[in-house]
């Protein structure tokens, strides 16, 4: 497998002259990231490539092991989060007064990539210390906040998301674990399932948020709390006391992110885990919202980072691959394969929406930071909606499209690549679960059409449309302009179904999903395509760079803003033949299972 | 104690290099500036020294280079260095190991140090001539090769010095100039602690007049010439032996090997 090398010039290109590092840099409390952003991303990238690229494979090929509830993660992983701990990665967005860097979500964005790129299997285990020391931020009390976040932030313990159940999966209204009140903290029952890190080796305990309800709790989502049950409770002192009454019963054999175990925790088999509510009662799953976001976010950034890594893999086996002579040659020499045709498009195909996401994405972590920073309320509240409605289109396209970047990266090596020797393997495998966990497409779809869109009528959307308009000039301005035209009329005939018949209006949430992406990642295509234009034209000394941006950008234009037309076609034409058949008529096609 | 640790700043070494024809030099425009590989080894010796010596001791990094590179030694600081001090001079530009030795020495007798840490050479130069020269204009004793300070206090460090057949143990008085291996070993990373921490740090310059330069520097100081330059020879294409089984191919390997005299 071929090492991983961290793309810092297109991520330096696209924080600086797409999502505005420089601006965001002079918000108020960002004044430290002035000047550290260039050598951040390059340790970063070093300690990417040096540290967690080397255990990546060998963590898929060992596994995680468990023996009797204790779970050993592979070779070399303790030691990897040592270290990363100890650089102070975990904290690089968290606030300086709880032991972090308070640098912008945008350059946690760029570092994100840059782990998960290098092995996803470990850099799901930071992410979850992040989600948990933003809900204890958010919600928790200030003792909580004292006890459980610096520990959190200097990774000395891990944090958890205990949401779902057997039967409670993308409808957590199912969750049925219980929290009765025993003094001054509660005694919680219940099994919670495909727990990420909820049992390991890596660090001295483990604080599991847990979703559960409350003896009087109403029905649905609004009966659900959260709360803290640490692995080992903490004396008076700070100091680690007994074992709580939560044990791991087993961990998942998946098809892929074999080096991170996936629980099943068992709570209160002897008597209840002890557990402390965190924020107010009943408001639970309001506030387990919150820092979804952030958490759709990352997975989003997971896939761009994990596609990038497949595609990198691809264009060196490209450049080594000979095989065959050139179709336009009379020489009988075979040729490296990236000279043919069909594999240049398969590289430039990746290579364009690679760009695409990568824009989206990080125009999306600018958003964040606006809307907690900006001095004037109204672009605090612009950036907001804009972020809330871009959550579910990062998340929902950025891995999608990231699952087909994957499989055509592993087509280009050809049957080599269904071999497990060369990686790619590996990145077809780990890449496929980020379209399902954190909420599968489905849902991201459901969320944008039902949630982000219908909640103010539509009208951040038509915002967002409007701005994109704005900036649909340039190179490929007009390619933008009809994809914009599509997005629009299907926008529109969504909201119209929707009045009549809500199926139809949802049936196809997931292609209209995916044209929101294509349509907004061409916003920044055209955007860079613009830039690297007047560069150019200006004689930029990095002209080679712009020019492969500015050739790029027209091929996204071509071969994936086309899309948009046909999507549109999706949605609106088929929207109907959904929901036509019967269920009985689904087995028509086997005899036997006529009735 | 004082520690200074000398790094130079080479092109970087993953970019593809290329010399001018013209000036005979390696061509830097469009090429990122980085701490010269084999002097991280030196940083994180020094580094070493000041974890276990405590508080007391300072590292600083000394580098002699045009003031437009000061930024390249950010990666040093945040790994953990107290300062740094640049020689900057335009004067001081085409200096050989000679000339280069000589200046290094004036400045750092003005800067004071206790020990100072090398690496063995650079990845651009590749002479590993400066620091012998270095040790000889200060008047210190030079220990070369060194992949471990045994003990360093009361005006003495012993060390390994690594041999071709093992190792010996050296000592000499302080001050004194040693040159590292990779057996110090590997180079930390910097924290993001040092990352932000390194931007506060002090990163001071001095002339050719403030060290007291007065010689010939730069090229017109300089005793040796570059009187050409020529690419490598090309590696031949290797010859791929197609045998009809394992019995034949070793029989061809062995012809191969015994026609060259190689066994």
């Amino acid at each position: 497998m071929a090492p991983y090398q961290a793309p810092l010039r297109d991520m330096q290109f696209v924080l600086r002259e797409l999502a505005g590092l420089d601006e965001i840099s002079k918000l108020p409390g960002f004044e430290e990231a002035a000047g550290v952003a260039d050598p951040v991303l390059e340790e970063a990238a070093s300690f990417a490539a040096g540290v967690l690229d080397p255990i990546n494979q060998s963590g898929d090929k060992e596994g995680c092991t468990w023996r009797d509830g204790v779970v050993s993660t592979p070779k070399g992983f303790r030691e990897a989060y040592a270290q990363f701990a100890r650089a102070g990665w975990i904290g690089l967005a968290v606030p300086p007064e709880h032991g972090g860097q308070g640098l912008p979500a945008l350059l946690s964005g760029a570092t994100l990539e840059m782990w998960n790129a290098a092995n996803v299997g470990f850099a799901n285990g930071p992410l979850l210390n992040q989600g948990a020391i933003e809900a204890i931020e958010l919600t928790g009390s200030d003792d909580q906040k004292k006890q459980f976040i610096p520990k959190l932030v200097s990774g000395e313990w891990t944090g958890t998301m205990c949401l779902t159940e057997p039967q409670a999966g993308s409808d957590l209204a199912q969750v049925r674990t219980k929290a009765v009140l025993d003094g001054d903290r509660y005694r919680i029952s219940g099994q919670k399932i495909f727990i990420t890190f909820g049992e390991h080796d890596m660090a001295a305990n483990i604080i599991h948020l847990v979703l559960a309800r409350l003896p009087d709790a109403p029905q649905g989502t609004k009966g659900i709390s959260m709360f803290i049950v640490p692995k080992f409770l903490i004396g008076p002192g700070g100091e680690l006391g007994e074992r709580n009454d939560v044990q791991c019963a087993g961990i998942e054999h998946k098809l892929g992110l074999n080096a991170n175990p996936t629980c099943t925790l068992n709570y209160g088999e002897h008597g209840g885990a002890t557990g402390y509510l965190i924020g107010k009662p009943n408001e639970g799953l309001k506030n387990m919202f919150i820092m979804m976001n952030a958490a759709r976010f990352s997975v989003g950034v997971q896939g761009l980072a994990i596609a990038d890594r497949a595609y990198q893999s691809a264009l060196r086996y490209a450049k080594e691959r000979v095989q065959s002579r050139d179709i336009a040659s009379r020489s009988p020499e075979p040729r490296p394969i990236i000279e043919h045709p069909d594999v240049r498009r398969m590289l430039m195909t990746m290579k364009a929406q690679l760009e695409a996401m990568r824009a989206l994405a990080y125009v999306t972590a600018a958003s964040l930071d606006l809307s907690a920073k900006h001095p004037d309320a109204a672009v605090r509240q612009a950036n907001r909606a804009f972020l809330e409605l871009m959550i579910p289109v990062v998340k929902g396209w950025c891995t999608e499209t990231a699952v087909e970047i994957c499989s055509t990266a592993l087509q280009v090596f050809g049957g080599i690549g269904y071999v497990e020797e060369t990686g790619i393997a590996q990145q077809y495998r780990d890449v496929r679960i980020t379209t399902i966990y954190e909420g599968t497409t489905g849902i991201q779809a459901l969320d944008l059409v039902g949630r982000k869109i219908a909640q103010d009528m539509g009208a951040t959307a038509k915002t967002v449309i409007s701005q994109m308009r704005k900036d649909a000039e340039g190179p490929i301005g007009p390619d933008l302009a009809k994809a914009l035209a599509s997005l629009s009329e299907t926008s529109d005939w969504i909201g119209m179904t929707a009045m009549g018949d809500l199926h139809a209006a949802v049936a196809c949430s997931v292609p209209y999903l995916r044209l929101w992406g294509i349509t907004a990642g061409g916003w920044q295509m055209a955007r860079a395509a613009k830039i690297a234009q007047e560069k150019i034209a200006a004689g930029d000394a990095e002209a080679e760079f712009y020019k492969a941006k500015l050739a790029t950008a027209k091929f996204y234009a071509a071969h994936i803003l086309s899309q948009t037309a046909s999507l549109a076609r999706e949605v609106i034409d088929g929207s109907a033949d959904v929901m036509t058949l019967s269920q009985a008529q689904f087995d028509l096609d086997r005899k036997g299972a006529i009735a | 104690m004082k520690i200074v640790v000398t790094v130079k700043l080479v092109p970087d070494p993953n970019a593809v290099r290329r010399i001018d024809p013209a000036t005979k030099r390696l061509v830097r425009a469009g090429v990122e500036t980085a701490l010269n590989p084999f002097d991280e080894y030196a940083i994180e010796a020094a580094l070493q020294l000041k974890e276990r010596l405590g508080a007391e001791t300072t590292v600083t990094i000394f580098t002699m280079a045009p003031e437009s590179m000061k930024e390249s030694l950010r990666k040093a600081l945040a790994m953990g260095a107290d300062d740094a001090v640049m020689l900057s001079d335009p004067a001081l530009e085409g200096s050989d190991v000679s000339v280069t030795s000589y200046a290094m020495a004036q400045a750092l007798k003005k800067t004071g140090f206790d020990l100072i840490l090398s690496g063995a050479l650079s990845d651009d130069g590749n002479t590993g001539g400066v620091p012998g020269a270095l040790a000889e204009y200060l008047g210190v004793p030079g220990l070369t090769n060194v992949r471990k300070i045994e003990e360093i206090g009361d005006g003495r460090i012993k060390a390994q010095r690594e041999t071709d057949s093992g190792y010996q143990v050296v000592s000499g008085p302080l001050p004194a100039l040693v040159t590292v291996t990779m057996a110090v070993g590997e180079p930390r990373y910097a924290s993001l602690k040092g990352i932000m921490g390194a931007k506060k740090k002090t990163i001071s310059t001095l002339s050719a007049a403030d060290c007291g330069i007065d010689r010939l520097v730069g090229s017109d100081g300089a005793k040796m010439e570059v009187v050409s330059i020529a690419a490598p020879k090309a590696r031949e294409k290797a010859r791929v032996v197609e045998a009809e089984d394992g019995a034949a191919g070793a029989q061809a390997i062995l012809d191969f090997l015994r026609e060259r005299k190689l066994v």
